[in-house]
Order: C-alpha cells, then sequence, then structure tokens
C-alpha cells in the first residue's frame, strides 16, 4: 500500500464511522451542532495521531501479553491532555463536548487502529494511519453536525441560515440515528455504483 | 530489534515505566494548564455579576449560604455603593434541570426586584432547554423587574400555577430555571436580612 493510500483510506474506503461503523458513540452524541462534530473529530484525530506515533514506537518495547493496558494508558495520557488542554484554551468547546472528550479514551477507533494498524507497521505509516483514520472521522462527525444543525435549529456553525423552530428531533438523539443510517446508506449506494 | 519476551520481569518493568512518563507527562500539563482553568473559572463569575448588575462597578463581597434541604450552596455577592447596598448577584444552581444541573448568575437590587439572570453552566438539548440562555431566546426576560419577595409575582411556570412563561418543548428546562431564580431570591432574602440586623 502506498503512503497516499494510507493516508487516504480513512477518508472514504475505510471510513470509521461510514463503513466501518466503529466508535458509534461520539457520531450519535456530540454531533448536535456542526462544531461540537469537527472539535470532537479534532480532538480524536490530535489522540489517534499521538497514540499510533508512540505505540509504533514502542511497539518492540512493550511486551505482547500486557500490550492493552499499556495501549491503553497512552492512549489514556493523550486525552487527559486534550481535556486539560481544551479546557484551558477552548473553554466553550469544552463545556459543550462536556464528558465526551474524556471518553475518546474508550473509543474503539483508538484502540482498533493501535492494535490492528501501529503495532505491526512503522512509525512513519501509523502516523499517516492515525491522521487519516483521524481526519475521516471529523469528515463524518462535522458531516452529521452540520445535517443535524441545519435541519434541527436552520444554522450551520451557529449562524443562523432560517429562523425559527426547526425540525427539533434532528437536535434530539432519533435524528442522529436517521441521520448516520441515511449517510450510510448514501455510501453504501455509492460504493456499490462504483463497483 | 525484536519484540520483547513476555515474562515477568519484562511486563513489570515496561508497564511501570510507561506509567511513569505518563504520570510525569500529566503532571507537566496539569501545572501549565491550571492557572488559564481556575483563571477563566474567576473570569467567569466575574462578567456574570457584572452582567447581572448593571450599573454597578465595584467589588463584591462573597458570602456562602445553604438553604435547608439543599445539597450545596449559593453565593451571595453583595454590592455596596458609597456605603449603601446596591443589591446582590447570587450565583445559584438547580439540580432539577433536565440534564440534572446548571447554574445562574442572578442578580438583584436593594428591595429584591430581580435585574437580570444570566447563565453560567448548563448542558441542557441544543434546539429545547438551551434557550435559557438569552442569547437563544427571550425566556429569561420575563424574570426582569420581578420581586419574588413579594407574592405578586407567582415564580413558577404556568403549568404549575405560576406565571412564567415555559420554553415550548422544555417545560423541565424552564421548571428548573424558576427553581434556581426561587433559591436565590430566598437566599438573598436571608442574607440581607441577617446583615440588617447586624448593624
Amino acid at each position: 500500500m502506498s503512503k497516499v493510500q494510507i493516508l487516504t483510506k480513512g477518508l472514504l474506503k475505510e471510513n470509521p464511522t461510514l463503513v466501518l461503523i466503529l466508535g458509534m458513540c461520539p457520531p450519535l452524541a456530540v454531533t448536535t451542532s456542526a462544531m461540537n462534530g469537527l472539535g470532537m473529530g479534532l480532538a480524536t484525530t490530535f489522540v489517534l495521531l499521538m497514540s499510533n506515533l508512540l505505540i509504533s514506537s514502542l511497539k518492540n518495547f512493550i511486551p505482547d501479553s500486557v500490550r492493552i493496558p499499556a495501549f491503553i494508558v497512552i492512549i489514556a495520557t493523550f486525552v487527559s491532555i486534550v481535556d486539560l488542554l481544551l479546557q484551558s484554551y477552548l473553554p466553550a468547546l469544552s463545556d459543550s463536548l462536556g464528558l465526551f472528550i474524556k471518553l475518546i479514551v474508550v473509543n474503539c477507533i483508538v484502540l482498533g487502529r493501535a492494535e490492528a494498524f501501529a503495532s505491526k507497521n512503522s512509525v512513519f505509516d501509523s502516523m499517516l494511519d492515525g491522521l487519516g483514520m483521524g481526519l475521516g472521522f471529523t469528515l463524518s462527525l462535522t458531516l452529521i453536525g452540520i445535517i443535524r444543525e441545519l435541519l434541527g435549529s436552520g444554522a450551520i456553525f451557529g449562524h443562523t441560515l432560517i429562523s425559527g423552530d426547526g425540525i427539533l428531533i434532528f437536535v434530539l438523539a432519533p435524528g442522529a440515528f436517521f441521520v448516520l443510517g441515511f449517510l450510510i446508506a448514501l455510501v453504501r449506494y455509492l460504493q456499490r455504483k462504483k463497483n | 530489534m525484536a519484540q520483547k519476551e513476555s515474562n515477568l520481569r519484562n511486563m513489570v518493568f515496561s508497564l511501570t515505566l510507561i506509567v511513569l512518563v505518563a504520570s510525569a507527562a500529566l503532571a507537566g500539563v496539569y501545572v501549565i494548564t491550571k492557572p488559564s482553568i481556575d483563571g477563566q473559572e474567576v473570569a467567569k463569575t466575574q462578567e456574570a455579576i457584572k452582567a447581572v448588575l448593571p450599573g454597578f462597578s465595584g467589588k463584591t463581597e462573597r458570602v456562602a449560604i445553604k438553604l435547608p434541604n439543599d445539597a450545596d450552596s449559593v453565593f451571595v455577592n453583595l454590592a455596596y455603593q458609597d456605603g449603601e447596598l446596591f443589591g446582590g448577584a447570587v450565583q445559584t444552581y438547580t439540580d432539577k434541570a433536565f440534564k440534572s444541573y446548571f447554574s445562574l448568575m442572578v442578580g438583584f437590587d436593594a428591595g429584591g426586584n430581580i435585574l437580570e439572570t444570566e447563565v453560567i453552566k448548563m448542558e441542557e438539548t441544543p434546539g429545547l432547554g438551551d434557550k435559557i440562555n438569552k442569547s437563544k431566546s427571550n425566556f429569561s426576560d420575563q424574570f426582569v423587574k420581578m420581586c419574588p419577595a413579594n407574592n405578586e409575582f407567582n415564580l413558577k411556570v404556568k403549568k404549575d400555577g405560576g406565571t412564567v412563561d415555559a420554553i415550548t418543548a422544555a417545560t423541565i428546562s424552564s421548571r428548573a430555571y424558576c427553581d434556581a431564580v426561587n433559591r436565590a431570591a430566598k437566599a438573598f432574602d436571608i442574607v440581607t436580612k441577617k446583615g440588617a440586623n447586624n448593624e
């Protein structure tokens, strides 16, 4: 696989949210607005990039039997760092994402990439993989956020386009399932058409 | 370099080392970000005090008070101008919110009339309960100039027999807002009366 393929496969071909259907908690829970989706996606991208970098460089140092606890400690450290940095420099975003930043620790994309990719590949490839997967995750979260915010509150990134109440169900939990379901169906349709 | 063998010595050694480095890194980031995080809390509170006490500039005096049957304390920031009581900004909360908890700042003049209310921290549903925010709807405007101490303004949503128009589809958030404002009014009443007794 070429370097470019490693980077771009996360964007669409192996998009973690819309194709691999991994780590479904944040796409459903925090995408009530486009900004929340983007913020959550970028925070996860940072964690993915850094944990892939560290895990791939430590892969020979960590004995096989304790690799999962070692990975979790590394991932949890980066998540806590992101959490503290967000609280310190972007308090508004930190307030609206709340607990979900801390929950990146148990996001199965992060541990999944560590186990499936970073622990078997070179440092540079693992960084590309982390970045690509993270950006794919960011892309899908932002997309879901834009659709939900537009239909639910008539705004995009906080800029009101249509005043009024909007279709409230899209802001509430069921709206997340609807939007995600339709997006997955759309991706499947496009993939099938291409083949 | 081949992968390390999974014997006890290697496992303990590598995990201990990883945990030590991780703790050191976290401690470093914590020390760097702590002042800024603390400063933000203080700045936010000061801003809210200013917002709910229009026309007042100066220092406030903070009194903590815990009402009977309450889980947490509320903070009454008494504002004195030229030696006289101007009013107070009460940092209050409710635990009846849709997401269980939010906190408000409520400004009163010396007579106990509400000057202004401001949300400090909330996690209510976007598009529904978050309309308690001034930027999202004019729900909170109806509290201005009301005096909870005398009974002419019944501080409850209309569904409960009060005079407050609830936000459509967010009755719980509206009820919680009334709950927080009532708590603030009680606390302000107690603190100002106590102050008068002392003199």
